[in-house]
């Protein structure tokens, strides 16, 4: 048997199937090494009224979605719905308005609906960083004691809803 | 006839070598793309310009931090000159960056379970490549050479492939 004569051909095989997979992965989406730990604190001003604050101790006691977003971003306003959406089914939704400006993220509001309870203005996005924040928008959801329990980078899908925040936020609600 | 490999590979070489000059000379800009950043010490200045060739910019991700000027690059630059200012250490820096973005930020990366074969890959692909030559040349010189045929053996080679022309056939 010439058998080692398809030694070339199945190691064409494995490298062809190796940069296959190569193909179908993102980029983008680093690991966080956020996940798992407490949410990083803050105290920001409101969006919607500069005079008061929003800190990171006002979203705990009860699971939460926090979102990054700006009016500059594209990918934001594609998501948008989405947010609505889990509102309706019951999650608190927060946002951190991140490198905006206040009257942009005001009009963006206005045009596109407001599904947050309360939203942070970021300016310098100095929280932005804390959160590891590098591509908008990112989501992040936070167990009741404040701990980052699930992060997403880019666009909410229904298919992220269905599948992984939605479950993960009915199990962090039934626990203590 | 044998020697235009040679100059036909002399020739490639030079190509790719006159392809690859002018980029490595202007890799590696020596000044921050934007803002001017003043320390009260040439040792801090020095450390910032280090710690940013060393960390990459998350948002473009072939650029490290010097090279970037995404506003997350500009910010991330900011936050290190004003972390130097105050007193902090490169290790403290590195760790504070390493806690937000992950080990992705680093361009050196650290040894660890997830890295083995990023360090390692390309010198086990060395040595797999290595033995399977030696392998095939020890295996090339056990072979019967012309040299070896006795004067019987050397006479009926040269019947069977027909007293010299029939070989062309």
């Amino acid at each position: 048997m010439k058998l080692r004569f398809l030694i070339p051909l199945f190691a064409f095989f494995a490298l062809v199937g190796v940069l296959w997979i190569g193909l179908s992965l993102d980029p983008r989406a680093l690991p966080s090494p956020l996940v798992g730990k407490e949410a990083p604190d803050f105290d920001l001003p409101q969006l919607r009224d500069p005079d008061t604050r929003f800190a990171r101790a006002d979203m705990l006691g009860k699971p939460a979605l926090f979102n990054v977003w700006a009016s500059w971003c594209v990918t934001c306003r594609q998501e948008h719905p989405m947010l609505a959406q889990l509102r309706n089914s019951g999650v608190p939704v927060y946002g951190l308005n991140y490198k905006d400006t206040r009257s942009d993220a005001l009009r963006f509001l206005a045009r596109y609906g407001d599904p947050y309870q309360s939203i942070a203005f970021d300016e310098a996005g100095m929280v932005g960083i804390d959160y590891g924040v590098y591509a908008t928008p990112e989501t992040f959801l936070i167990d009741r004691h404040g701990m980052i329990r699930f992060k997403h980078i880019g666009m909410i899908t229904p298919d992220i809803i269905e599948n992984k925040i939605l479950p993960l936020y009915r199990q962090l609600e039934a626990e203590s | 006839m044998r020697p235009y490999p040679v100059i036909l590979s002399l020739l490639c070489l030079g190509a790719l070598a006159l392809l690859i000059a002018p980029t490595s000379l202007l890799a590696g800009p020596t000044a921050p793309p934007s803002e001017p950043m003043t320390f009260e010490s040439e040792e801090q200045e020095v450390r910032y310009q280090k710690l940013i060739r060393e960390l990459r910019c998350t948002v473009c991700q072939n650029q490290n931090l010097i090279e970037s000027n995404a506003p997350l690059a500009n910010d991330l630059r900011r936050q290190i000159s004003l972390m130097i200012r105050d007193g902090a250490e490169s290790e403290e820096i590195v760790d504070y960056m390493v806690a937000r973005y992950g080990d992705f930020v680093l361009f050196r990366p650290p040894m660890n379970a997830t890295t083995y074969l990023l360090w390692f890959g390309p010198i086990a692909m060395l040595v797999i490549g290595l033995s399977a030559l030696g392998m095939i040349l020890y295996r090339r010189r056990n072979q019967v050479g012309a040299g070896d045929l006795s004067e019987e053996e050397q006479e009926r080679l040269r019947r069977l492939l027909g007293d010299g022309d029939g070989g062309k056939a």
